[in-house]
């Protein structure tokens, strides 16, 4: 198993007047088609943890390495190229553009990074749609599409750029039960068939329980395997 | 850019009223730029039109900038002596040997010269005596250096070829004395000679000191007339490039001596006026447009807060804070753009509304309308203007929406 992602003591502060610490020492390893779930009570800094995995967020100390390459030091604008290149994100509220169509959508991060010509970019979006059952919804806009739509509209766009990682925050919390198993089927589909790596933030159990391995967190801490095996049971009951 | 040029589109679209508010503040402000800027500047033309036209170009003078030093004040030129009682030296006046030097004038390239003997004369008609002004003209020379020629109501310079003793007046001078055209007028000069000289042509310029106080006669005439043989005291000019006189005047000048006025020294407190004239006219028109500029940065600061969710996913998907910037700018730059366009179609009907404006004056009979100056540059200022602040008003909020951190947004949002 090649390890895509890697931290050494991880650790986020938020300065003020009363400096917050978000997550602290976190040493972590993710493998190519391994499907992870985040887990921790609300607070405990789990999406924190999640931005910093996703070049979103700077550390206040240790390190983040992705594909062997030391993230933690460069410039926003290349943080910027190694996220559009390498990293597809699936946030909590699908978070899409909310004047362009799902083909649209989708074809941004293409755009973007413009390996593809036009036509190349429209095609392969439209395969993604296709895939995730939208065909019929390519061109609507968010507003006309359920949640479940916007948020498959979402993985479709984070899959844009075929990028080794993919992270998503509470990517069944708006949903219902049904489009909750659809996604997360679709998360743990692109761990084992596609060989990528998958992170997941949820604090659904059910949700928890397709992945592969669960990291849990308690304020800003990483628990070790046996006590987050014995909190996901106590996750499990309630 | 055509990314960025796209979304920038989206944004513009989907808040169609503030947009179309921003729209007609830059539209109207381009417009009035160009309503005022186009009656102010065809105002000027018209203005300098008349100035330029119906007064000479330049004008040589019998006289010197410097009078001539006296022998007392150069026999003690340093010396701490002052000497009461001097007087100017009495000089013949008149440009002496005129005709060598209205020779080597009329040799300069680009203009054409005529000679004048002005002198003063009192006029008998009818039992009226009135003063006026003499001007002694050759007139196939004078029709060249001046507009008068336009202003007759009857008759022409020509007319005095047809009657040595022919005199033209204006109207307003025949109108004192009750006189026509053909009646017979007895002229004296300071020297005391009388002629009687007849109205051959009757000129009316509008100007009514020009119409009552001066008339002209054949140059030889007034020479006897005014006991000034072959003498005259000004050289009239008419330059092909009027912008060149000052420097036309000098070469004359240096070369003549004799003090040599362009129109521009002539009518200098007249150009100062003017240009005072378009700093107001810019100020005015400028103010308008900073205000314009203002909608603007209302609007793209208003599209730049309800639009943060949205750069924080483009930032998050990996669009660089220059690529946000860039929206923004373009924003900014299409309502600058279709402003400015909106608001040249809107200018240019209120020119053509302006144009057709008629101006009634009770002393000019001929029909008058508001003059409008309808060069593109003064639309290419405006434009350039409009744009310029818009991408000023955008470049703010654009700069704010590039240092949106996306986790900020997120954690507010999770």
């Amino acid at each position: 198993m090649s390890t895509v992602l890697r931290t050494e003591s991880l650790t986020r502060v938020l300065p003020g007047d009363v400096p917050t610490t978000l997550v602290e020492n976190i040493d972590l390893e993710i493998a190519r088609g391994e499907f992870v779930a985040i887990m921790g009570p609300s607070g405990s800094g789990k999406s924190s943890l999640l931005y910093l995995l996703g070049l979103l967020d700077m550390p206040t100390a240790g390190q983040v390495w992705l594909d062997d390459t030391l993230t933690t030091g460069l410039s926003e604008d290349h943080l910027a190229h190694i996220r559009l290149e390498r990293i597809g994100f699936v946030f909590q509220f699908h978070f899409l553009l909310e004047e362009f169509s799902a083909l649209d959508n989708v074809m941004l991060p293409m755009r973007k990074l413009a390996r593809l010509t036009e036509e190349e970019a429209h095609d392969k979006a439209s395969e993604l749609l296709h895939t995730f059952g939208l065909a019929e919804q390519m061109h609507k806009r968010p507003s006309q599409m359920s949640g479940g739509q916007r948020q498959r509209v979402a993985v479709a766009r984070a899959l844009a750029n075929d990028p080794q990682l993919i992270l998503a925050d509470e990517p069944s919390g708006s949903l219902d039960t049904h489009a909750s198993a659809n996604v997360r089927d679709i998360l743990h589909d692109l761990a084992r068939n596609q060989n990528r790596a998958v992170v997941a933030v949820t604090h659904d159990p059910t949700f928890a329980q397709a992945a592969d391995r669960r990291i849990f967190l308690v304020d800003g801490q990483l628990q070790p395997p046996e006590r987050a095996a014995a909190l996901f049971e106590v996750s499990v009951r309630h | 850019m055509k990314l960025a040029a796209s979304i920038a589109l989206s944004h513009l679209l989907s808040r169609r009223r503030q947009t179309l508010v921003s729209l007609a503040g830059i539209g109207l402000g381009v417009a009035f730029f160009l309503a005022v800027s186009a009656l102010m500047r065809g105002s000027e033309q018209d203005f300098m039109h008349r100035l330029v036209d119906n007064s000479a170009h330049i004008t040589v003078y019998d006289e010197f900038r410097q009078a001539k030093p006296q022998a007392a004040e150069l026999a003690a030129a340093h010396g701490a002596v002052e000497i009461h009682g001097v007087k100017p030296e009495t000089e013949v006046r008149g440009i002496r040997q005129y005709k060598q030097k209205l020779d080597f004038v009329s040799r300069l390239p680009g203009l054409r010269v005529a000679p004048v003997l002005l002198g003063q004369a009192i006029f008998t008609f009818a039992g009226k005596d009135l003063g006026a002004a003499i001007n002694g003209i050759e007139p196939d020379l004078m029709k060249n250096v001046s507009t008068i020629d336009q202003y007759f109501v009857s008759g022409s310079l020509a007319s005095l070829h047809s009657d040595p003793d022919g005199i033209i007046i204006g109207t307003g001078l025949a109108d004192k004395f009750r006189a026509k055209l053909g009646d017979k007028i007895s002229v004296t000069s300071p020297t005391g000679l009388v002629r009687v000289m007849k109205i051959v042509a009757l000129f009316r310029t509008g100007t009514a000191s020009y119409d009552d106080g001066q008339t002209f006669i054949i140059l030889k005439r007034a020479q006897t007339l005014l006991g000034r043989p072959n003498v005259a005291n000004r050289f009239i000019l008419k330059l092909d490039d009027p912008a060149r006189a000052p420097v036309v005047a000098g070469q004359i000048e240096r070369a003549l001596g004799y003090k040599t006025q362009s129109w521009q020294e002539a009518s200098e407190d007249i150009m100062n006026l003017v240009k005072i004239r378009n700093i107001i006219m810019y100020s005015v028109v400028a103010a308008t447009l900073i205000v314009a500029a203002f909608g603007i940065y209302n609007v793209i600061s208003t599209v730049v807060l309800e639009k943060t969710r949205d750069i924080a996913i483009l930032k998050s998907i990996g669009f660089h804070a220059r690529d946000i910037r860039r929206i923004f700018l373009i924003e900014g730059a299409l309502l600058g753009l279709v402003g400015s366009v909106l608001g040249t179609g809107l200018g240019l009907a209120l020119m053509a509304g302006l144009a057709r404006v008629e101006v009634k004056s009770p002393f000019i009979t001929t029909q008058a309308f508001l003059p409008i100056y309808w060069g593109w540059d003064q639309m290419a200022l405006a434009a350039a203007f409009a744009m310029g602040s818009a991408l000023v008003a955008a470049y703010l909020p654009a700069r704010k929406g590039g240092r949106v951190r996306p986790v900020d947004i997120l954690r507010g949002a999770a």
